[in-house]
């Protein structure tokens, strides 16, 4: 089935790649941070440092591409990956992955190509798709009526629903501000009678911090229209169709989001060119907030309906600003997607 | 086939643990000399007690080697994932009480709760160029509360002790740590964040949820609960 796979992606025009299976933990800590040490198999090497079993082909295919590729594109790879399972015994540690990363300056037409290309090798079993493009999630945070800081700080957990939603609430005025914080912004000077500053966070980035509380607690909430209307974009869940008739809709009170939303609009004509059944394609306004840290665009997923217990059949989406962290700040236009071939050949035995 | 107990072997754990079973009558005590690490238990038949390190227990109660252990509620959080899978708590003892927290330097006035700590991570990450370090023995446990409360740009130092000084030392930013007073972290110059209770430790009495029980054992353990009052 992988292989199956992997010829017909190679015949499409993809470049066979293979990644090390052992990675540099440091690339990837600092990519998705601690949390990676519970997903992942960490080892650790008396000379190369913490290493990391591969818990993806998109890294390291990022990071080749980024050090001698030319665009467009296009690569394929079949390979096992490795990831922890702390809370179901019964999932594998070790899956077999097959891929397609396109790096291609023409996005929604990459967009629509890595969709089709994957949906093409997913045969006839009964399949859910999902999509949704956290792109529209990103203006909309950008378009608020707000301070920078307060921005950035919502954009740093557009994968963190949790955390964004407190964000939300405590910039919009609908929770209090802590006891602490307002009792430190009473005084005078907070900075006064400091207590002895020991360790390497300074003095001076204490004082940076208070004036931007201070700064924040002077700038108006966040408008309950704005607010609104970012829930409103969280809560779409129709067909592609219909999501964009709402989203135009939005976009009247909420311009920044245009843009994304044209971009929404021509994807969905290239999907559409290349024989997707755009009209009944569903789409979710929170898909791919959890679990998917490095998307920032289009998402997508495909889920065998009767079978729950199963991980996604395939799942992908686009990854820009990944190969601006992983290129040392320029980044090119990426967009990728796997089959778990196991999954889909437990699904095709079992139909 | 008996029913095996294992209970920490040393220090104020293991005399309060025999106080507990001394009071609801049953009696553990050393066999042997004092230095020996045989046990005997008087009071109920088909129980044999075991003395083992109390970081140890979480592992043998989950691989079925003993049926019943005491331990900290933190360390079998910590050393065994998706721990209520794979053990049950049957009664909180009343002692050995320790809080796992996050602590701060306590001249970070800006800094109050999870959401401060969160902040001033990215603020300190862009900075110098590296994650905010937390110096700590319980990684798992410090992962999954921060990971919940959607918390980023941090790493994990491990600190296997005097990790309340990391922070003077520069090899960390933050801790989190095991306190019942708090004496000594205010001693070291730090606070504890107003939200940062990651886990209310106490003393604990678990049974293994491994299949492969004997009828023997099943009866023993429902005699030692009547015993017990449980």
């Amino acid at each position: 089935m992988g292989e199956r796979c992997l010829a017909a992606l190679r015949d499409a025009g993809a470049e066979q790649v293979d990644a090390d299976i052992l990675q540099p933990a440091s690339v990837l800590l600092d990519l998705y941070g601690e949390d990676i040490r519970g997903r992942a198999y960490v080892t650790a090497d008396p000379l190369r440092g913490e290493q990391m079993l591969r818990p993806d082909f998109t890294v390291p295919i990022v990071r080749r591409h980024m050090e001698n590729g030319a665009e467009p594109a296009r690569y394929t790879y079949l390979g096992a990956v490795f990831r922890q399972q702390e809370f179901d015994e019964s999932r594998a540690t070790e899956t077999l992955q097959v891929g397609y990363e396109l790096f291609d300056r023409d996005t929604p037409r990459a967009d629509a190509e890595v969709f089709a290309a994957i949906s093409g090798l997913l045969g006839d079993a009964p399949l859910r798709a999902a999509t949704g493009d956290i792109g529209i999630l990103r203006a909309a945070v950008l378009g608020l009526t707000t301070t920078e800081r307060r921005k950035a700080a919502l954009l740093r957990h557009l994968w963190r629903p949790r955390r964004f939603r407190q964000l939300l609430d405590r910039f919009g005025g609908r929770n209090p501000m802590p006891p602490a914080r307002a009792a430190l912004l009473d005084r005078a000077d907070p900075m006064a009678d400091l207590p002895p500053v020991m360790g390497l966070r300074s003095e001076s980035e204490i004082a940076i911090r208070v004036a931007a509380l201070k700064e924040d607690a002077a700038a108006d909430p966040i408008s309950g229209t704005e607010l609104d209307l970012i829930d409103a974009l969280l809560a779409l869940s129709e067909t592609c169709p219909n999501v964009l008739v709402a989203l135009h809709d939005l976009a009247v009170d909420m311009p920044a989001i245009g843009a994304a939303v044209d971009g929404l609009s021509a994807r969905l004509d290239a999907l559409a060119a290349r024989g997707v059944d755009v009209e009944t394609l569903p789409f979710e306004g929170s898909y791919g907030r959890t679990s998917m840290e490095y998307y920032d665009g289009f998402v997508f997923g495909f889920y065998a309906e009767s079978r729950p217990d199963l991980p996604p059949v395939a799942t992908g989406g686009r990854y820009d600003a990944l190969t601006a962290v992983l290129g040392g700040g320029t980044g090119v236009p990426a967009v990728g997607g796997v089959i778990r071939p196991e999954v889909l050949a437990e699904l095709e035995a079992g139909a | 086939m008996t029913l095996k107990l294992g209970v920490p072997s040393k220090g104020r754990l293991m005399d309060k643990t025999f106080d507990w079973f001394a009071e609801r009558g049953v009696t553990l005590r050393k066999a042997g000399r004092a230095r020996e690490y045989a046990g005997a238990v008087d009071g109920i038949d088909g129980v044999e007690l075991v003395l083992l390190s109390a970081g140890e227990i979480p592992r043998e109660l989950a691989a079925g080697r003993i049926q019943l252990g005491v331990t900290g509620s933190d360390l079998v959080r910590e050393r065994l994932a998706n721990w209520d899978s794979r053990l049950r708590e049957l009664a909180q003892l009343g002692f050995g009480g320790a809080d796992l927290i996050i602590a701060v330097p306590q001249a970070w006035i800006d800094v109050d709760t999870l959401d401060d700590l969160d902040a001033v991570a990215a603020a300190f990450r862009a900075a110098h160029g590296h994650r905010l370090r937390i110096a700590t023995k319980y990684h798992r446990l410090v992962r999954d509360f921060l990971r919940h409360h959607g918390v980023a740009d941090y790493q994990l130092v491990d600190s296997q002790g005097a990790t309340e000084g990391t922070i003077r030392n520069e090899t960390a930013e933050a801790i989190a740590d095991i306190t019942s007073t708090g004496e000594t972290l205010r001693a070291n110059g730090l606070k504890i964040l107003s939200d940062g209770l990651i886990h209310s430790s106490q003393a604990t009495l678990f049974r293994g949820r491994r299949r492969g029980w004997t009828d023997a054992q099943r009866s023993t353990l429902k005699a030692l609960e009547a015993r017990l009052g449980l």
